[in-house]
């Protein structure tokens, strides 16, 4: 299976500041990995250098066999890479539905005649647009709060919302921030439910930062250790409990 | 009890204080000295009713905050029964365009041009509004591209003899070009920066009006710019050469008022024209970026959409509207100067578009009206009717900071399966 994203080296560099030293990744299609890490490691850092937010100092980033690094964000999620953050970041005066509409931006009709004369053509392109948003508040359970301000919403709903709104731009690679945040149990099981059923029936790739060990040893393939900005360890769930190093950079020395 | 007697009696006396160097004493001029003398009795009495005033809004103040947040409501606005339906407010907006069809044949000149002038304001308001209460951007500088739209008819007209409907679409296309121009360097600002750069440009744009007066007659300004025809038909007493008279054209005895008229119902024609235009590019995929962009722009980018290209259009397209409006203008007053293009022009148009509710149309053309009509009814108070005005845009700004009728978020229905 050849990899669908593979970061080789990232460097970022902040003034005298190394916030992320070589750390190397991989993710395989239809593959959950997960970066995790005390706080500050740098994790997000990586994150932001990946999805454009920051142009990294060095090393290569290459998406379906394409380079990345040093391409500004929005074109690199054009390519089929989405991101959330770890603050819910959603369009919190517009509805619901507007939120998954805009991300749909891609998709839309741009021409403005078109749109101005509401052309047969632009017509059924808004309906495509319609569609889908509805297919995905049905899926993450939002369909009825659907005229709602997303600003209304309950914290869980906001975050399901969120990752709805990356979900109808189709990516290829769903990269989530800390999507457990903040959430109590009960919905943190539905989100490791909901991964699950994205990468299964959806075949997107995810990428995740988490600091709720039970989903991310339960969903991820495989999972990368950063501390201090540099790779620590990496490999399955298994290996990565069973490393002396990252029980030492996660509890201490004794 | 007795701190907020203390507090209050404070406040009132700070008032005198205040008041009393600024009304209570006048200076008089005995020979080659100054002496200070006290003002006329009502001057006096006005202060005393004055700090009086503030004594008791202070004393009372729980109370009267308590009647504010009343006012206040909770931010939401639902419109009477009558007019809640799509189909309804169809009707109503029918009506209501019926009744301004009508209001010129039926209403003084005065009122006519009051109306006009109003649908000039409605105009640049709704353009205004893309930039600032659409797309997040505070702009300062409105009136930049309003100055652009007048000179571009005004000079064409001057040099090149362009009738006022040629001279529109392209007085509208220079407005968007400066509005692209001002984009670009403006793009990685937001918020106060923008705002002072925004400023800039539009003092720029004046300053340079009235020093470049080898092609744009400086502080003189450019006079006898005709007024716009009808299908060629001509608004005044007697024909231009080769051109023919509305009056003669019908054998109907001359009037300037058929002028006024005419100019009313094409302020009215654009500013419908304008309202139908936005509204469509609300609702379409542009219109979304540009609320997207004012609610998050890393979210934004963070799902493929461009900022630099959504920013650029609501400064291109949102300067075309101020482009038409500036011709018209031109236009209807028939002698422009940098003078009509100064700051305090930008402010109203903000005003007007913060006042109506950032978004709202319906509240923009209300605003329009209250801003433009109100200063004239107030006109018997002669300079404390901006007095008044500020007043007014104080409490507003109290009672209901979301404006008068904030935006309403479209609903769409969903094919439920």
């Amino acid at each position: 299976m050849t990899n669908l994203l593979e970061v080789k080296d990232l460097t970022m560099r902040f003034g005298g500041l190394l916030a992320v030293n070589g750390v190397s990744l991989s993710v395989k299609e239809k593959q959950i990995v997960s970066v995790i890490g005390p706080n500050g490691a740098g994790k997000t850092t990586v994150f932001n250098c990946i999805s454009g937010f920051y142009i990294p100092t060095g090393g290569d980033v290459v998406f379906q066999g394409r380079p990345m690094q040093g391409k500004p964000g929005h074109l690199i999620a054009r390519e089929g890479m989405v991101r959330t953050f770890q603050n819910v970041r959603l369009f919190k005066e517009m509805t619901v539905i507007e939120n998954l509409l805009v991300a749909q931006h891609m998709h839309a009709e741009h021409n403005l005649l078109k749109g101005f004369f509401l052309t047969p053509g632009y017509r059924k392109k808004e309906k495509e647009l319609m569609d889908r948003a509805a297919h995905w508040l049905d899926r993450v359970g939002l369909l009825e709060f659907a005229n709602r301000e997303a600003g209304n919403l309950a914290y869980g709903q906001q975050r399901r919302l969120e990752i709805a709104r990356c979900m109808v731009t189709e990516p290829k690679l769903l990269m989530l921030d800390e999507p457990a945040a903040g959430l109590n149990p009960n919905e943190t099981k539905e989100l490791d439910e909901l991964i699950m059923h994205l990468r299964d029936d959806h075949g997107v790739s995810v990428m995740l930062i988490e600091h709720d060990m039970g989903l991310v040893m339960g969903i991820s393939d495989h999972i990368v250790v950063i501390n201090q900005g540099a790779p620590l360890a990496s490999g399955t769930p298994a290996e990565i409990q069973a490393n002396p190093d990252v029980i030492k950079a996660y509890l201490g020395e004794d | 009890m007795q701190s907020r007697f203390t507090s209050a009696l404070f406040a009132a006396l700070l008032t005198l204080l205040l008041g009393s160097l600024l009304l209570g004493v006048t200076m008089v001029s005995e020979g080659i000295d100054l002496v200070l003398e006290l003002s006329e009795p009502h001057k006096i009495y006005g202060l005393i009713i004055g700090a009086a005033l503030v004594f008791i809004i202070q004393y009372f103040k729980q109370e009267v905050g308590a009647v504010t947040t009343r006012l206040r409501g909770d931010g939401s606005f639902e419109m009477p029964a009558f007019i809640r339906t799509p189909k309804q407010q169809r009707l109503w907006g029918f009506m209501a365009v019926g009744a301004l069809l009508i209001f010129p044949f039926v209403s003084s000149r005065g009122a006519v041009d009051i109306a006009t002038l109003t649908l000039i304001y409605v105009m640049l308001g709704l353009g205004l509004n893309i930039v600032v209460g659409l797309a997040g951007l505070l702009d300062l500088g409105y009136v930049g591209f309003y100055a652009v739209g007048a000179y571009s008819y005004a000079l064409l007209n001057f040099y090149f003899g362009l009738s006022f409907w040629v001279a529109l679409p392209i007085a509208g296309l220079l407005a968007a070009l400066f509005g692209f121009i001002l984009g670009f360097p403006v793009l990685r600002l937001r918020g106060d920066y923008l705002a002072i750069v925004t400023l800039g440009f539009g003092e720029i744009i004046r300053i340079l009006l009235n020093n470049w007066t080898d092609l744009t007659g400086g502080p003189n300004g450019i006079a006898r710019i005709p007024k716009p025809d009808l299908f060629g038909l001509e608004f005044n007493r007697r024909a231009s050469e080769g051109g023919q008279t509305f009056h003669e054209f019908f054998g109907i005895p001359y009037s300037s008022e058929y002028k006024v008229i005419f100019l009313y119902l094409l302020a009215f024609a654009l500013v419908l024209l304008t309202l139908y235009v936005i509204n469509r590019l609300i609702r379409m995929p542009i219109g979304r970026a540009w609320e997207a962009l004012r609610e998050d722009e890393i979210a934004c980018r963070a799902l493929g959409l461009n900022p630099t290209v959504i920013k650029l259009t609501a400064f291109t397209i949102g300067a075309s509207f101020a482009g038409f409006a500036g011709s018209f203008f031109a236009a209807r007053q028939g002698f422009i100067s940098p003078e009509s293009f100064t700051f305090i022009e930008s402010a109203i148009i903000l005003a007007i578009v913060v006042l109506g509710g950032m978004g709202s149309q319906l509240g923009i053309i209300l605003a329009a009206m209250a801003m433009t009509i109100l200063p004239e009814m107030a006109r018997e108070f002669d300079e404390y009717r901006m007095l008044l005005f500020g007043l007014m845009m104080v409490l507003m700004m109290i009672w209901r900071p979301q404006g008068l009728l904030p935006m309403k978020r479209p609903h769409l229905e969903l094919k439920r399966d």
